[in-house]
């Protein structure tokens, strides 16, 4: 069977610069997958390439085996959220909704109910007739998903939704986009550049990197086993050691700044001798102590910088040139001092590696 | 502390009004007393009495003069808006560079003395003028006169208050958010639904302050129709200038004056009340 969205060697170029090398991707009916990756990787060109509103160099898009080929952006059935919600100031925000079912000849009583059962689905019941500057950011963002949502489109696009919003009401808005999300069962496609809003809301990541997609996967399988440096610098904090393989058979790899290591995470790559590789071990599989801890591989490092969140404290310390961050419970770390030296100990299966 | 506190806000709340200063002054000497003389005489001359008042409110004369002040006003604002809303938009969806070059046309029509715009128009209508040269080759025999009637100075009116409306309606198309359009198109509105239901309720500001502009600019034009409109038809302000400078009829003239202002300032609150005067500056 075919995938529901597919995207096949899509290409674009502005002039010399290429935005976009050569997107392969495909995605199933119901899916959220989130685009991610820094400003200027490409995941915005190829939303806007989905939405109609540019075209691509090369390649195909099709949507339930049709092509989007030829097809204005009225004629996709795409529902759009944009990064500053793009709300109609002169329309409140049941018309706002209302919208998109008057372009399709919805009478005005019949769409306007529907609207507000729309509003009442984004938890805005009450505020149909109120304009948009009457709204607050967040109130403005769900009438922005309910007028996206509400022409029952084949596909959903949402494109840094968040990013105007303070924390708190940011993580209240996961919550509620993915409810509705799973509850419509429409395909999502969301793009951001921040990675915790990626792990925590979708079911696929794919991440972008100067107009390729670096790596596409489950958030946690991207987490803990990422394909490329990139991935790995870029989703969650991370040590990552120059290596060359010593014992491909036996999974043991001579790096300068620790000795010789085992990687024992499952998943990796597979290796030869003497490759060189990066060794990736994340900060919170590893943990500091006064002595050397048995039944671990231990290390010397001296403590720099303690950065404290409350519930847990980033440890930034060097052992020679190479420094090393390690992240502890909040309870641990009144024990630390700057300047102290101490052991940092992580298991076999913490370590993986990775293509240099 | 709070006492030091609030006498420094009230100083620094002075300092405005300090800068205002001058400029009031100037105002107050030479607009506010000689509009409060022109006032005190629409009661006094000849006699004391609200007898101008009588005769400019109840007179036929002065009744269609008013009438065709509104009427030439509104003709002409509609105008304005008719020619400068394409070209407003074509300003915005076309490139930088081009857009510049018309914003230059238009304004180095602006720069002109409009003295020598209406007498330019003079030239251009006149009897012996391109446009009478060009009706008569291409076969009308005997054409009409255009100068001195009401399409001459039409015509020369709204060719010298478009540009108020191009720049409020251009500035307002430029501050339009491309995703708002981007959406509505994402939405399934096409062409006319999407001009009708988002871009031109987008505008809508642009040319109320626009048209409020012009309207308001018209209504006392003196110099343009006195020079090339029809003296049949006559503009308030036309009139005004004809009661003092010829029947030296000074009380009549300032009774008429002071209607013109009333009026106006009756359009600006009506317009105030819907949209802000605020914005006409902004």
């Amino acid at each position: 069977m075919n995938p529901y969205l597919q995207l096949s060697g899509v290409n674009k170029t502005f002039g010399d610069f290429t935005a976009l090398d050569r997107i392969d991707l495909d995605i199933e009916q119901g899916e959220f997958v989130t685009f991610l990756g820094p400003s200027g990787s490409g995941k915005t060109t190829t939303l806007m390439i989905i939405a109609g509103f540019e075209d691509a160099t090369r390649g195909a898009i099709t949507i339930g085996g049709h092509s989007l080929a030829g097809l204005a952006p009225q004629e996709r059935n795409i529902g759009i959220v944009f990064q500053n919600y793009a709300l109609f100031p002169h329309k409140t925000a049941a018309e706002n909704v209302y919208f998109p079912l008057q372009m399709r000849g919805v009478k005005k009583a019949a769409g306007l109910a529907k609207a507000e059962e729309m509003l009442d689905l984004v938890g805005l019941k009450g505020f149909a007739h109120r304009y948009p500057k009457e709204l607050s950011g967040g109130q403005q963002q769900r009438v922005a998903l309910a007028r996206a949502l509400v022409f029952e489109p084949d596909l959903l696009l949402l494109d840094e939704p968040l990013g105007a919003l303070d924390k708190n009401l940011r993580e209240q808005m996961q919550i509620e986009i993915k409810r509705i999300q799973k509850r419509l069962g429409v395909t999502t496609i969301f793009v951001t550049h921040d990675q915790t809003e990626a792990m925590s809301m979708s079911d696929r990541i794919v991440v972008f990197s100067d107009g390729n997609i670096e790596q596409a996967g489950a958030p946690l399988d991207i987490y803990h086993r990422p394909s490329t440096r990139f991935v790995a610098d870029f989703i969650g904090e991370s040590n990552l050691l120059d290596a060359v393989v010593t014992d491909a058979e036996a999974r043991v790899a001579e790096c300068p700044a620790l000795g010789s290591v085992v990687f024992g995470a499952e998943g990796q790559p597979p290796v030869v001798d003497g490759q060189e590789v990066a060794l990736l071990i994340r900060p919170e599989h590893l943990k500091l102590s006064r002595d050397p801890k048995e039944g671990r591989m231990n290390a010397k490092m001296v403590i720099d910088t303690i950065v404290n969140y409350g519930d847990n404290a980033l440890v930034i310390g060097h052992r020679g040139d190479t420094q090393i961050r390690v992240r502890v419970p909040g309870a641990d770390v009144v024990i630390l001092k700057e300047g102290e030296e101490c052991h940092f100990s992580w298991t076999e299966d913490a370590a993986f590696v990775l293509d240099r | 502390m709070a006492v030091t506190l609030s006498t420094l806000t009230e100083r620094r709340n002075l300092w405005p009004w300090l800068l205002l200063a001058p400029l009031a002054v100037y105002l107050a000497l030479f607009f506010l007393v000689p509009l409060a003389e022109v006032a005190i005489m629409s009661v006094t001359e000849p006699r004391p009495g609200l007898a101008n008042y009588e005769k400019v409110l109840t007179g036929s004369l002065y009744r269609k003069v008013f009438l065709n002040t509104f009427a030439t006003a509104a003709l002409v604002t509609v105008c304005c808006l008719l020619v400068g809303y394409p070209l407003a938009y074509l300003m915005n969806a076309t490139t930088q560079r081009r857009a510049m070059m018309i914003l230059l046309l238009i304004t180095m029509s602006f720069w002109t003395s409009f003295l020598v715009r209406t007498y330019a128009w003079m030239v251009l209508l006149g009897n012996n003028g391109p446009v009478i040269w060009l009706l008569e080759t291409i076969g009308f025999e005997d054409p009409p006169g255009i100068l001195f009637t009401r399409f001459s100075s039409t015509l020369a009116m709204v060719h010298i208050l478009a540009p108020y409306m191009i720049m409020n309606i251009y500035s307002v198309m430029q501050k339009i958010d491309r995703s708002l359009i981007r959406s509505a198109e994402s939405m399934g509105a096409y062409g006319l639904s999407l001009f009708r239901h988002v871009y031109l309720p987008l505008t809508a500001p642009g040319i109320a302050n626009g048209s409020v502009l012009v309207f308001v600019i018209c209504l006392g034009f003196y110099v343009t129709p006195v020079l090339l409109g029809s003296p049949r038809e006559q503009m308030a302000a036309g009139l005004i200038g004809h009661q003092i400078e010829e029947f030296l009829a000074f009380g009549l003239g300032s009774a008429m004056a002071i209607v013109l202002l009333v009026v106006t300032l009756i359009v600006l609150a009506i317009y105030s009340r819907r949209f802000g005067l605020d914005k006409l500056y902004g």
